[in-house]
């Protein structure tokens, strides 16, 4: 993965646009994080593989290297990111963002693709 | 440690083997007991992706089956299956599925001993169904035909509430292998790694930790 550019990210977001695709979108503080700090609540969620159009897209951001992302969707509904590092096209073209943690750990993730994720 | 007929070792993530328990699958393989480990999920919703990351969430599970692919060769198993979950929801499979699951293997299998999480001890949610699944299935059999139970408890209130563990199995002679075995997790273990390779205090309290001995506890059903 490389750190975003605001400007491929922007172009591959576009690249998606109006045709339905496929999203993981994922925010986590981790299984442990309670356990290991008793001050820190564990918080989480993913949603895989749900079909979504959206009429635009964007990058926003990038003081100290974290990005948002909102997607508009056709039905007027929003995804919505925060926090997101780094970037990739894999070798299914799946178009993947995630966020880095200070340590090295994903806190949240936004992927899209035109074919289903793996199950 | 005697000698088993047959050793059923489950967890649900690829590295759950790795640091607790494969000094203890090794000496069973080493003694020529079967073991067989049964990990039930990829690990592929994984927060940690390598340092610097190496994996994505979409190669994890590739990734991470190669890591406890090559954890089972260093340890020596000859059975290794990988049920192919998805992390983190096990505990929503249909009520029921996975104790049939395990019922199925202890029924092929019919081992002696079975290793796995603490029910209510284990932290993660995917290590509380995977030891619900276990406990429900092993308190269905008759009792005289019950495999014994070897379980890891890790909460930070297991101590106070089930006290010392009763079972302690000496690994001496088994460190190296052991890192090995918890360096084939690489996307997991990196820093983990580091610290136990260096010299200073923290590292060897980890040393201390993980390679000297590993505990468990034993579990009644009755």
């Amino acid at each position: 993965m490389e750190k975003i550019n605001h400007e491929q990210v922007q172009e591959l977001l576009n690249s998606y646009q109006n045709k339905q695709v496929y999203v993981h979108v994922e925010v986590t503080s981790g299984m442990y994080a309670s356990h290991m700090d008793e001050q820190v609540f564990n918080a989480g969620m993913f949603l895989r593989n749900v079909p979504v159009t959206y009429t635009q897209g964007a990058v926003k951001g990038g003081i100290n290297g974290e990005f948002r992302v909102g997607l508009k969707l056709d039905n007027g509904g929003w995804i919505y990111v925060l926090g997101l590092t780094h970037f990739e096209v894999n070798e299914n073209d799946e178009f993947i963002m995630h966020g880095f943690n200070y340590d090295g750990k994903l806190a949240t993730a936004l992927e899209i693709s035109t074919k289903e994720f793996f199950k | 440690m005697e000698k088993e007929r047959q050793v059923l070792v489950i967890f649900p993530h690829p590295d759950d083997e790795a640091f607790g328990v494969s000094g203890t699958m090794s000496r069973y393989v080493d003694m020529g007991v079967p073991v067989t480990y049964a990990c039930l999920t990829f690990g592929d919703m994984g927060r940690n992706l390598g340092y610097p990351p190496f994996a994505t969430r979409e190669s994890l599970h590739s990734i991470r089956k190669k890591e406890v692919e090559e954890s089972a060769r260093l340890i020596g198993l000859d059975d290794l299956r990988l049920l192919g979950y998805r992390d983190k929801t096990l505990e929503f499979e249909a009520p029921g599925h996975l104790k049939g699951v395990v019922k199925d293997m202890i029924d092929e299998l019919n081992p002696s001993r079975i290793i796995t999480f603490y029910p209510g001890y284990s932290v993660h949610p995917d290590h509380e169904a995977t030891a619900e699944a276990v406990v429900a299935a092993v308190s269905e059999m008759p009792a005289a035909d019950r495999p014994k139970l070897q379980l890891v408890a890790f909460s930070n209130n297991t101590l106070e509430d089930l006290g010392e563990p009763d079972i302690i199995v000496d690994i001496e002679g088994y460190e190296e292998r052991k890192e090995k075995i918890m360096a084939a997790h690489e996307s997991q273990t990196g820093p983990l790694l580091r610290t136990l390779a260096g010299n200073t205090q923290e590292s060897e309290a980890v040393r201390q930790m993980w390679m000297k001995n590993e505990s468990f506890y034993s579990y009644d059903i009755d």
